[in-house]
């Protein structure tokens, strides 16, 4: 039992560790453009057929893949931003803006199921079969590899917001629009290059997923957004440090509720997202001014 | 919103030739599969007016009225499989399946009318995968097999007219009540709500309840309006029921139209129901329509924003009015301030909106 629920922790971490990836990227464009990016599950799942192509078509390693996945998704994204998004503007905005990015999202779902069809598909190399003992309990060597590159961008990501002269004008245009266009900050390309970072994450996301799931298809970026929504709002809203600490928390509550129940354990999500709205409707770390309309 | 049709009584006219032609249809189509597009297309003018009554006069964009349509559908399954009910009877689990819907939104409102913007677009998303989940996991529900309705004896010549007349009368009813709903005090609140919640609740809207019985009139047609589906399908999945796209296609349907009015969710659901259905006639591929339905809904964002109706309103109105600055005098029209387009648009559109 003990093994159990010590094997249950260390995976929710690690699983967390992804996860926080592919949040922070929809809490960051969250931040800067006002917008939630709906289609970010999808994406997710894209990256993770992107992957599956390279490596299947033209035998490219998963990690090596990520040197075409990452820049792919990242022009997907500023085109989708610089189409679809930019052009939005007046008091339905936010509105409009969630359902273009529900839109893109059923028509790269039809676009997958179009070019690979419903049945379910995994990534798999040496490091996703091997596994190594640790604790009493066999971890493949893919959860420690995904978790670390995660844990690195994450990092990375912190260091481009906070240690640079691009990241301080994301930060700018997050907390007033209007003064950072003022003080000379372009912030229609911020916005296109955060969207664009943003949706290129999922790429590493969608890679690390499709390798430690047990399977994905198409219809996957549903359960993927949804979850994802879950966290970023238990964290509140454009905060990056509690994307962080809700996926973590979140995906090990999940994977030790998943001991008793494999069903009901992806319910824990949204009990919690309930709970905690109605007694904190800004979220775990959010501020109150996430509720201004 | 101020008529903009060239007669005031001409709007009940188009309304009252409108049904007329709705009800000479079953008469008039060569085929059952066109009248089942019939039956189709009629749903989702109910489903479409009853998600604009809630999201289109408060603002507040749901995205999980599936949650609704599927309780209905499963409601009217699990009443008729344990009542063993069928027939014509069945018809009346439509109220039950109203019930339930009306029942879902008094929680689901409370929990989600609690945040705003893109919190409450969220977490009706969450909440509509909840009840997806349940319907895959609950025993009742008959899991990942789904609910069979009972089998109907009835000729299959004349087999959708039943249910045409019925979706006709929901159809119908709804749209009136939607009418009445923007002409009352009540939907000048919801619209207050849309406009500035704040200070409506600051000039004494009790914006909670006002917000909350919306939503429940909303969810109980639309629980309904699932209750019939699922009879007319004949079988419910979890899937099927609680359907992501159900969720887009309503609020497609109310965009197109014209958010917030009453004609333009009813005429976004006539042009892309039967235009679906027929498309899919067409190609046979789901993924492609599928691809197609977002493809247009990126186009009606992006160059129809207001929807058809508000935008073709305001075409008329400044028609009317440079026609109108033809009749007037040079000299009466030398009274009006420089700059300011002669007469009609400023007044007209301060008239049409709610004071």
């Amino acid at each position: 039992m003990t093994t159990k629920l010590l094997h249950a922790i260390v995976s929710g971490v690690l699983g967390g560790g992804v996860y926080a990836l592919m949040a922070v990227g929809l809490t960051l464009i969250f931040g800067v453009l006002d917008i939630i990016n709906i289609a970010q599950g999808i994406m997710v799942v894209l990256g993770a057929y992107l992957s599956y192509a390279l490596s299947v078509h033209l035998h490219i390693g998963l990690f090596t893949g990520l040197l075409i996945t990452v820049p792919a998704m990242f022009v997907i994204g500023v085109a989708v931003q610089w189409l679809f998004i930019r052009p939005l503007t007046g008091r339905d905005r936010t509105s409009m803006s969630l359902l273009a990015c529900y839109a893109v999202a059923i028509i790269i779902e039809g676009v997958l199921y179009w070019a690979f069809g419903p049945n379910y598909v995994t990534l798999s190399a040496s490091y996703t079969t091997s596994s190594m003992h640790v604790l009493g309990f066999y971890l493949p060597y893919i959860y420690l590899y995904g978790f670390a590159m995660a844990v690195a961008l994450v990092l990375a990501l912190y260091g481009l917001l906070y240690r640079t002269k691009f990241g301080r004008a994301i930060r700018a245009t997050m907390q007033d629009r209007t003064a950072a266009l003022l003080v000379g900050i372009n912030v229609n390309r911020v916005a296109a290059l955060t969207f664009g970072i943003g949706v290129a994450v999922t790429a590493v996301g969608g890679m690390v997923y499709g390798a430690t799931s047990s399977g994905f298809n198409p219809n996957s970026g549903y359960d993927l957004i949804s979850r994802l929504l879950a966290i970023i709002i238990l964290g509140g809203l454009g905060s990056i440090g509690g994307a962080l600490a809700a996926s973590v928390l979140m995906l090990t509550i999940e994977s030790v509720v998943d001991i008793w129940s494999p069903t009901w354990a992806v319910a824990v999500f949204y009990a919690a997202l309930v709970l905690v709205l109605t007694l904190r409707p800004a979220g775990l770390f959010g501020r109150q001014a996430a509720r201004a309309q | 919103m101020k008529t903009t049709l060239p007669h005031p009584r001409a709007g009940v006219l188009l309304a009252l030739l409108a049904l007329a032609a709705a009800v000479a249809f079953p008469l008039l189509a060569a085929s059952q599969q066109d009248t089942a597009i019939g039956v189709d297309t009629l749903i989702f003018v109910a489903a479409a007016v009853a998600w604009n009554i809630f999201s289109g006069y408060s603002g507040y964009i749901s995205l999980g009225h599936a949650v609704f349509f599927g309780s209905g559908a499963y409601a009217a399954g699990i009443a008729a499989r344990d009542w063993h009910i069928n027939g014509g009877a069945e018809f009346a689990l439509l109220l039950l399946g109203a019930a339930v819907g009306a029942v879902i939104a008094v929680p689901f409102g409370l929990i989600a009318l609690r945040v705003r913007r893109h919190t409450f677009v969220v977490v009706t998303i969450a909440i509509f995968f909840i009840f997806q989940l349940m319907a895959f996991n609950l025993s009742f529900t008959g899991g990942t097999t789904g609910l069979p309705a009972p089998f109907l004896l009835w000729s299959p010549v004349t087999f959708n007219d039943r249910f045409y007349y019925v979706a006709l009368v929901i159809a119908a009813g709804t749209i009136a009540l939607s009418w009445l709903i923007r002409r009352s005090r009540f939907g000048l609140q919801l619209r207050a709500i849309r406009d500035d919640e704040d200070r409506a609740a600051g000039l004494g809207v009790r914006t909670l309840r006002v917000k909350l019985t919306a939503f429940v009139i909303s969810g109980a047609i639309t629980g309904m309006v699932g209750a019939l589906w699922f009879f007319f399908v004949g079988e419910v999945l979890p899937q099927t029921g609680f359907d992501p796209i159900f969720d887009l296609t309503v609020a497609l349907m109310a965009f197109l139209g014209g958010l917030a009015t009453v004609a333009g969710p009813v005429l976004g659901a006539l042009i892309l129901e039967p235009g679906q259905q027929l498309l899919t006639q067409q190609i046979t591929s789901n993924y492609l329509s599928q691809i197609l339905l977002g493809g247009v809904f990126l186009v009606v964002i992006l160059l129809l924003p207001r929807g058809l109706i508000p935008t073709a309103s305001e075409k008329i109105r400044s028609r009317r009015a440079s026609r109108r600055d033809r009749d007037v005098s040079p000299a009466a029209r030398g009274d009006l301030p420089p700059g300011s387009p002669a007469g009609g648009p400023p007044a007209d559109r301060a008239a049409g909106r709610p004071a």
